[in-house]
């Protein structure tokens, strides 16, 4: 079943690709852009930002492309009016939640909500900011937590518990409350599980997590390469 | 267990209970207040008159009519009285036999009792909750002895899927269908969940069909994780119901004693082990994907289906996942056969649907009416009606995923069909009467707050999309809305709706939706005037 090519298309393309592959790795496979912000390759898809939703020929509803299968003869697209909208709206609604001040910001630049802003030509916010009185979190030797930027993609989360393997940080509380916490609720420099890999904070998309000592925009994310890490574990394992 | 042991211990039960003259029946939910003083009264009546042989005092489930609670039952007769208090045991022993008591009397003839048509409250309110021989004795376990030793699983789903069931928690997806997917599902080990997280503001049915008849949830459970080939299963239910919880672990360790569940189950070789789950508090655990995320000891919050929890649901495995009253309903079915459940409702919508009646109306309490009853049959007559003289406005359906349905629909049948075409949705049941003197955009933003409250906060849409729609609420209630207001809420409620994540998030824009729709002048009556900018227009 893993083996059976599908062939289908995206946006007018033909493209194919294993009936185990999601129409976001087919997409980008053949350099069609759907934007993303808590999917990252090599971690699992959560699903949970919404940018990545498309359209399917004859499904009422949309689907999002970093968990969704794809099928023979799928008739995917990813551009509509309807889906920018959509996405400029989610966009808009990060950037209102908590305190995202670009201009004061470590990672201003370097920052994947910014970009995906620029792209979906968000110029200006429609809602009005919710200012929540967030904490900054700097009892790390190395890093610090800044809540006023974290957008919950949950990235830190996944990359803390899937590959590095110490599952360092969760989620607390629900809805708007929803706070990144290390442990079980405590200061990061306390945190017994932490190993000060540093990944967490360099597969954050925005400013949240950062390096200490680093000032407006100087901040730049160094990806680990997640794939390759898992890819090379996997043969290990074998 | 075998049959012929059933129907032993069911024989003699009866001959136990036929032995008194008087049966008093006195409704023990957790929402009739002092019942269990009213109980020790009675009793200590009848124990001071030496009656303990003719007169048996029990406690009962719950008999619906919640607004005159607590109500006591007296058989023979079917003398109902209302709105009993303790003081009221010695007036109520001395009438055995003789004239009821006139100030307590309820008339028999009330549209509460007559119109209805009890299927899975049939036992609610007549059978002692904590006992399993007032169950059997009543004929319960026989739809199970029947399956086990006469039909194969696909009978059984088949039986299901003829009888047209639909989900009861709301989505009305086919019961048969589910059970016959998981059984078809690949996987050694399988597993059956029952959904009482019961979380809609107003709504009751759960709570009651756990407290009232415990045993008719597990005899469905014990026959559907037959049908489906599960040997494990969890009842998932909210810690805020403490009396279902006591109820059914008590039911759980009797039918255990009685070889109904656990191992080898009635000499057959099926097994079944059932375990209790409580919920924490969170709405959004009633979201099959939360809720077995909460049952694996994970944060309760939803995943993307697919996959459904048919094909890998709890710890991967394919998992049987519905509702309380769903399960309630199938010893009937199998008792009286599925053309007897496809005779009673609609084309689509099959069987009978409890409703629990709240806001503003007479007759509080738990309703079981067939399906296509239309709504005004509902309200009016069994509902007795809107009191102290106020006029109907709307009936908020399905709670904070669904709508409110104004008086020119009230003509419209009960059915998922009707209520869906209407902008709302059948729900689990909860329905909310309110009258003229609430203003729509309150009640509205109140589900709203409650939606807010309760999202988990794990997709983006729902967590940030319900504080800013209720942002624009709170302006129509303060008059300062604008037309750029009202076109954002309409824009948000379409995100929310299209784009988020579960049923959460993709339901909670529909009351405004359907107050938008129903009562949008309400909406523009709220609005700053165009010309006359900063003051509202009242």
């Amino acid at each position: 079943m893993s083996d059976t090519i599908l062939t289908l298309t995206i946006d007018g393309q033909p493209v194919s690709g294993l009936a185990t592959e999601t129409i976001l790795q087919i997409a980008r496979e053949n350099k069609i852009d759907i934007p993303t912000l808590c999917y990252l390759e090599g971690l699992s898809a959560v699903g949970s930002c919404r940018l990545c939703m498309v359209e399917i020929e004859g499904s009422p509803k949309l689907h999002p492309a970093c968990v969704t299968l794809i099928q023979e003869g799928m008739v995917v697209t990813t551009q509509t009016e309807r889906l920018q909208g959509y996405r400029r709206n989610i966009v808009q609604l990060l950037f209102a939640e908590r305190n995202h001040v670009c201009s004061v910001c470590v990672s201003n630049g370097h920052c994947e909500l910014q970009e995906l802003a620029h792209k979906l030509g968000v110029d200006h916010i429609a809602f009005p900011g919710c200012y929540p009185e967030l904490e900054v979190d700097a009892s790390h030797r190395r890093f610090v937590l800044d809540h006023n930027r974290c957008v919950l993609c949950t990235r830190c989360v996944r990359v803390c518990a899937e590959i590095e393997g110490a599952h360092t940080w969760d989620v607390k509380n629900r809805g708007m409350r929803s706070r990144i916490v290390a442990d079980l609720d405590t200061p990061w420099g306390d945190s017994a599980t932490c190993t000060g890999c540093g990944k967490c904070v360099h597969v954050c998309p925005t400013g949240a997590l950062s390096e200490k000592g680093k000032s407006v925009a100087e901040m730049l994310k160094k990806r680990p390469s997640l794939p390759y890490l898992v890819a090379n574990r996997t043969e290990e394992r074998q | 267990m075998n049959r012929e042991e059933l129907k032993n211990l069911a024989d003699e039960h009866s001959r136990h209970l036929e032995g008194f003259t008087h049966h008093i029946l006195v409704c023990a939910g957790l929402g009739c207040p002092d019942n269990e003083a009213i109980i020790a009264g009675l009793r200590r009546v009848v124990a001071e008159q030496h009656l303990d042989k003719q007169v048996l005092v029990r406690k009962a489930g719950c008999m619906g009519l919640c607004a005159l609670g607590p109500i006591v039952l007296i058989q023979p007769g079917e003398i109902t009285y209302h709105n009993v208090h303790p003081g009221d045991a010695e007036e109520i022993v001395a009438a055995l036999g003789k004239e009821p008591v006139p100030r307590l009397l309820l008339s028999e003839d009330l549209p509460f009792f007559t119109r209805q048509y009890k299927n899975v409250l049939a036992l609610s309110g007549r059978i002692d909750p904590e006992s399993i021989e007032d169950y059997i004795a009543a004929g319960g376990y026989g739809s199970l002895l029947g399956v086990l030793t006469t039909m194969r699983p696909a009978d059984v789903i088949r039986t299901v899927q003829e009888s047209g069931l639909r989900g009861r928690g709301g989505a009305g997806y086919p019961t048969g269908l589910k059970w016959a997917t998981v059984a078809k599902a690949l996987g050694e080990k399988k597993f059956i969940i029952c959904n009482g997280d019961e979380g809609d503001p107003g709504a009751f049915m759960d709570r009651s069909i756990l407290e009232s008849t415990p045993h008719a949830v597990l005899e469905g459970m014990i026959i559907a994780a037959y049908a489906v080939g599960a040997n494990r299963g969890y009842i998932y239910v909210r810690a805020e119901y403490p009396l279902a919880v006591k109820r059914l672990q008590r039911a759980i360790h009797e039918a255990e004693r009685k070889n109904l569940l656990g191992h080898a189950i009635c000499g057959t070789s099926f097994d079944l082990t059932l375990q209790l789950r409580l919920g924490a508090g969170a709405f959004v655990c009633g979201e099959e994907t939360a809720l077995i995320a909460s049952v694996e000891g994970r944060r309760g919050s939803p995943r993307p289906r697919p996959p459904y929890p048919a094909g890998k649901g709890l710890w991967g495995c394919p998992t049987l996942i519905n509702n309380v009253e769903t399960y309630a309903n199938i010893a009937p079915i199998i008792r009286c056969g599925a053309e007897w459940f496809a005779s009673i409702g609609t084309e689509q919508s099959k069987g009978t649907k409890v409703f629990a009646l709240t806001g503003k109306i007479h007759n509080a309490g738990l309703v079981e009416v067939p399906m296509g009853m239309p709504l005004r049959e509902i309200i009016f007559e069994i509902g007795g009606g809107i009191p102290d003289g106020h006029t109907f406005k709307g009936v908020q359906t399905g709670g904070p995923s669904g709508g409110c349905i104004p008086e020119e629909f009230l003509d419209a049948p009960v059915s998922y069909e009707s209520l869906s075409a209407l902008g709302s949705i059948m729900g689990s049941g909860g329905m909310i009467v309110i009258d003229e003197t609430s203003s729509m955009i309150d009640v509205v933003k109140y589900f709203m707050e409650f939606c807010m409250e309760e999202s988990c906060g794990k997709c983006a849409p729902c967590r940030t999309g319900t504080v800013q729609i209720h942002r624009l609420l709170t302006r129509f209630q303060e008059r300062q809305a604008t037309a750029d207001d009202l076109a954002m809420l309409e824009e948000l409620c379409d995100l929310l709706k299209s784009a988020s994540l579960c049923g959460l998030g993709q339901s909670a824009p529909n009351p405004v939706l359907s107050s938008l729709r129903y009562f949008r002048q309400e909406y523009l009556d709220r609005m700053i005037p165009a010309d006359t900018p900063g003051e509202a227009n009242s």
